[in-house]
């Protein structure tokens, strides 16, 4: 591969780093070894990739959307399909890759962020298949507008701690592990939840979801014979994507688009469009994107979609975006809702509404393709933890 | 405007080694915008040697409660950049103590580095403190603060190893931050303090050779200070002090007391 990020030091381009307190610094290099040396190791490959396949049920399918695509008449439409993974979601994924490495080093007490609660079901469930401690934030707004998913964590036997700093939403969740994490560094674990953070967590959680990518580029290497022309995630902090982008990264041919939550619009103060409208600046560990005021305070972002509904973005996309190699555009609520209630009606798959930013943007993107050509969603998660919400606005 | 004569270098160089240095933090802009000068000025006529004013920010994700509130508290208030460079100039029209910009990074970077810097040294700062730079990404602040003529201070933690905390006195000016427990900032019960402090303190006297040595994080106390800052060239307190603020503002006399406090850790157990 020519593509060849992070540098040494946890750099795509000018982006990442690690910009922590002192008292994380030898934890991040340990962290860093532990992790180098896990990959390499096919003992530890074998073991991730068994569980992937047996407990989480990878791979997953690559659909042809048939209706979909008779809708727009262009392009031929696949998705690839996350929301089948056990848990609901990608995040899976990374959970449990996370979870081996923490086992390895010998960490026996987990703790995790959660906005939506997406992440934090999937570090419960790994924690719980695993027998190990787990500590999950999320903040107290997020508590409430997420019950179910608390529920859920709660019978998976994690504890969920309410956070009630700040703005009570998932900044303050990281906060939040952050401080547990500087004050139990000798038998805690952080899995964090995307690619943000300091290095080499934007890496190392990429890697954990690159399987994504892999899978998509042999299966529609066996339905086509080819590589998509396009590639569409949803992007919050930017899991998913990385996760289905990374491995095409060198392939020029592939054209690859991030959709970001605009909320009511990328013009308006209830946004999460962070690429779109964001400066550069520090957050949670990381040089990147970010929505901030001019006195470099953190604004609160806002989107229908807990999951989308974070002020930051990780480093390499932030880093994708300047280097002009992915496209990254703002989509809002309502269409949002649009995307949920295609793909539902279209397609027989209710989508989550984080995926369904994706969605939306084949309205703007399928005019412009050809008969000749395929495109690639990724159907990051299922809705069902959405109904509430997609209920009140249809 | 730079100085001639950095004033931290100063603090360390004429003190008397029967007594230790006191350094203070403090919020700016809390309680209230108006109160940060007078709070400066008499922190000092009672004992303070060094003023570490902190710079507010969102998510200050090393805080504990104590400093989160205050930090809200003066966003609230309307605390900017500038409004800190003029709290400091108007310092400078009546006192020389030396004085430490803390806080994150990225109101800085927002601010523009290089203009920060520039501005903080015309104002009459003396150093800086960034928790979240480590020696590893401070290439983006070190020219601009010593061209400046600002001391970038930087700490070491219980779990940093004897060859980092050399590389960190080799690259840290005016003095060391010796974070004496793990955590965030915050007022800590005496026992838990001592139990991990010794070995940590015995490590940095051995290892941080090239500066004074300051140490902080869990002082509350006269006797906290005198037992942990033994072997230490002095000793910094941070949210004991804004505790008291936030305990007696806005009572009547509410300054009083917090200067009563401030003394009594300088000087007596009372």
């Amino acid at each position: 591969m020519n593509y060849d990020l992070p540098t040494k030091s946890g750099y795509f381009g000018r982006f990442g780093g690690k910009f922590v307190p002192e008292i994380l610094m030898p934890v991040l290099e340990e962290l860093e070894e532990a992790y180098d040396e896990a990959w390499q190791d096919e003992s530890f490959r074998d073991e991730y990739l068994d569980l992937l396949h047996n407990y989480v049920g990878r791979p997953t399918k690559l659909t042809f959307a048939n209706r979909l695509t008779e809708h727009y008449g262009r392009a031929k439409i696949y998705l690839k399909r996350e929301d089948l993974c056990h848990t609901g979601a990608h995040k899976i994924n990374n959970a449990i890759g996370q979870i081996l490495l923490a086992r390895r080093m010998g960490k026996d007490r987990i703790i995790a962020e959660t906005g939506a609660g997406q992440h934090g079901v999937a570090t419960a469930t790994a924690c719980a298949k695993f027998g190990v401690e787990c500590i999950v934030y999320m903040g107290a707004e997020d508590m409430e507008r997420q019950k179910l998913n608390v529920e859920r964590m709660r019978l998976l036997g994690a504890e969920v701690r309410s956070v009630e700093s700040g703005s009570q939403t998932l900044k303050d969740a990281t906060n939040e592990a952050i401080r547990d994490w500087v004050t139990n560094v000798e038998d805690t674990f952080y899995i964090i939840g995307s690619v943000v953070g300091p290095h080499p967590y934007p890496k190392m959680v990429r890697n954990f979801h690159r399987i994504i990518g892999d899978e998509t580029k042999n299966q529609l290497t066996e339905a086509e014979g080819r590589n998509p022309d396009y590639l569409l995630a949803c992007v919050g902090g930017g899991s998913n994507a990385m996760g289905i982008f990374y491995p095409f990264v060198d392939d020029e041919s592939v054209k690859m688009y991030g959709l970001e939550a605009a909320g009511l619009g990328a013009d308006t103060d209830q946004t999460a469009a962070t690429l779109t409208i964001g400066e550069p600046g520090v957050l949670h560990g990381s040089l990147s994107y970010l929505l901030h005021d001019k006195e470099g305070q953190i604004q609160l972002a806002h989107s229908i979609s807990a999951g989308l509904d974070y002020p930051g973005i990780g480093p390499e996309h932030a880093h994708l975006k300047d280097s002009g190699r992915v496209t990254y555009v703002g989509i809002t609520d309502k269409q949002a809702m649009e995307g949920v209630k295609l793909l539902s009606e279209l397609e027989g798959i209710i989508p989550a509404l984080e995926t369904a930013h994706a969605v939306n943007y084949l309205d703007e993107l399928m005019p412009k393709t050809s008969k000749d050509e395929v495109v690639v969603l990724n159907c990051s998660g299922r809705g069902d933890k959405d109904m509430g919400t997609i209920s009140k606005n249809l | 405007m730079i100085k001639t004569q950095n004033r931290i270098a100063t603090l360390f160089e004429e003190r008397d080694d029967s007594s230790k240095v006191m350094s203070l933090f403090l919020t700016a802009g809390y309680p209230d915008l108006e109160s940060t000068v007078d709070l400066i000025l008499g922190l000092e006529e009672n004992g303070a040697e060094l003023i570490e004013l902190g710079m507010p920010f969102s998510d200050p994700l090393a805080d504990g409660p104590t400093i989160q509130h205050s930090s809200n508290v003066a966003i609230e208030n309307g605390i900017t950049m500038n409004a800190i460079f003029e709290m400091v100039g108007e310092v400078r029209k009546q006192s020389e103590i030396p004085i430490i910009l803390m806080g994150y990074i990225n109101p800085v970077m927002r601010y523009g580095i290089e203009r920060f810097c520039k501005e903080a040294g015309e104002a009459g700062v003396d150093g800086l403190i960034i928790p979240d730079i480590p020696i590893e990404e401070s290439q983006i602040i070190t020219d601009h603060a010593d061209d400046n003529g600002l001391s970038l201070v930087y700490l070491v933690a219980p779990n940093t190893s004897d060859e980092r905390m050399r590389q960190i006195d080799a690259q840290s000016k005016g003095f060391v931050y010796c974070v004496s427990v793990t955590g965030v900032t915050g007022a800590r019960e005496g026992d838990e303090v001592a139990r991990s402090v010794q070995r940590f303190i015995s490590r940095v006297k051995e290892n941080i050779t090239q500066n004074p040595k300051m140490v902080g994080f869990g002082i509350k106390s006269y006797d906290d200070a005198q037992r942990i800052a033994a072997d230490m060239d002095g000793f910094i307190v941070g949210s004991a002090l804004i505790d008291t603020i936030r305990e007696h503002y806005p009572a009547e006399g509410w300054k009083d007391e917090v200067f009563a406090f401030v003394h009594s850790l300088k000087y007596d157990k009372s």
